[in-house]
């Protein structure tokens, strides 16, 4: 199978919320590399994941698919997917998949980060 | 990252994407195709339906062919139409399988007088895969990715569901009146039409998902644009228009 083109980085930024750098690809190959990454930002307990899509390289149907997937099973663990980073061109993907309903989109980590302290 | 660089990142992939659109537009209508529940209605995505979300997948191991994934795909973007059981006919606009275009599907159901008039809209495309996403009224709500790549030295067809019913009387239907089944012979016979056209003798693998086993309450409404029933409704004034067609022909 095609090797995934992309690598993703978890930090905390928090208490309760993890950001996920992600670099390079975001197509059906990235599966394991998304999910490794989704386990390990949320194996301190945070509640709230900030993916930041800041070095995208590139992303398709299959990508957009994962990102579905992920959002559905932190939705399971009562946990909120919030993004920043992404070009007007993603945003526009977001909004046509109809994604940005459910993963609230902000310009940069900092309004993520006020919008979880604001919350909580 | 720099503008420039900006810029250049979303190239790559930009033209393999529909563009925005609010509602979708049918602008040529082929022949022999009904087109009904595809016209302003919006596009739905896994997350809006109101069943249980399935993530399926089709996939046949093309070995001993010298076929690359592209060839796949192509192949596949061309037949479409033909490799399509005649239970479910796709009707693809002369532009063909392009991203924003929207392919007519006319189809029969169990228990349905006249069948359903339903479309998708081609969410991406490019050389190794193409993704149709569904609209409201569409017995399902999400879309399917039709791809191929390399593995071991052989080449995969592959299709790909992540959808659920887009109201109760599809969800019904899909778990009780035998629709799941019917669509999964849909997609077993698009990729052993593929394996024919290579003289391949493969066994169709398909691995189901449950990705999401909640119903979501909140989208009973959705019944409101069901194409089946629209359909069904509107087959009085089709058959009507149709005599009326004959005797002013006659």
């Amino acid at each position: 199978m095609t090797e995934a083109k992309v690598t993703m980085d978890v930090r905390s930024a928090s208490d309760s919320a993890s950001v996920i750098d992600i670099n390079g690809e975001i197509t059906s190959f990235a599966e394991n590399t998304l999910m490794d990454a989704y386990t390990k930002a949320t194996s301190g307990g945070a509640k709230v994941i900030i993916l930041n899509f800041e070095g995208l390289e590139y992303m398709n149907s299959g990508g957009i698919g994962l990102l579905v997937t992920m959002l559905i099973r932190a939705n399971r663990q009562e946990q909120t997917l919030l993004a920043y980073g992404l070009t007007e061109h993603y945003q526009q993907i977001f909004e046509l998949t109809r994604l940005n309903e459910a993963i609230k989109i902000f310009d940069n980590e900092a309004e993520a980060l006020a919008s979880v302290n604001g919350a909580s | 990252m720099s503008e420039e660089q900006i810029d250049q990142t979303e190239s790559r992939d930009a033209a393999h994407w529909a563009a925005p659109v609010s509602k979708l537009e049918v602008s040529d209508v082929p022949s022999g195709a009904v087109s009904l529940n595809v016209e302003g209605r919006h596009v739905v995505g896994p997350l809006q339906g109101f069943g249980q979300l399935w993530q399926k997948t089709y996939r046949v191991r093309l070995t001993d062919v010298e076929v690359t994934p592209e060839d796949v795909v192509g192949l596949l973007k061309q037949n479409l139409p033909e490799y399509m059981p005649d239970n479910s006919r796709f009707y693809p606009s002369v532009t063909g399988v392009e991203p924003g275009e929207v392919v007519l599907i006319n189809a029969t159901l169990p228990g349905i007088p006249g069948g359903i008039a339903t479309g998708v809209m081609v969410l991406y495309s490019d050389d190794e895969s193409f993704t149709l996403m569904c609209p409201e009224g569409h017995p399902e709500s999400g879309w399917n990715t039709f791809s191929a790549y390399e593995e071991d030295g052989a080449t995969i067809a592959q299709i790909q569901s992540l959808a659920r019913a887009n109201d109760p009387i599809f969800e019904f239907g899909f778990r009780f009146m035998g629709g799941a089944k019917q669509q999964e012979k849909i997609w077993n016979s698009v990729l052993a039409r593929i394996t024919e056209h290579y003289g391949v003798v493969a066994q169709v693998e398909t691995r189901k998902s449950l990705v999401d086993n909640r119903i979501q309450w909140s989208q009973a409404k959705n019944v409101w644009y069901n194409a089946a029933l629209r359909s069904m409704i509107n087959l009085p004034i089709r058959m009507t228009r149709r005599v009326f067609k004959r005797g002013s022909s006659a």
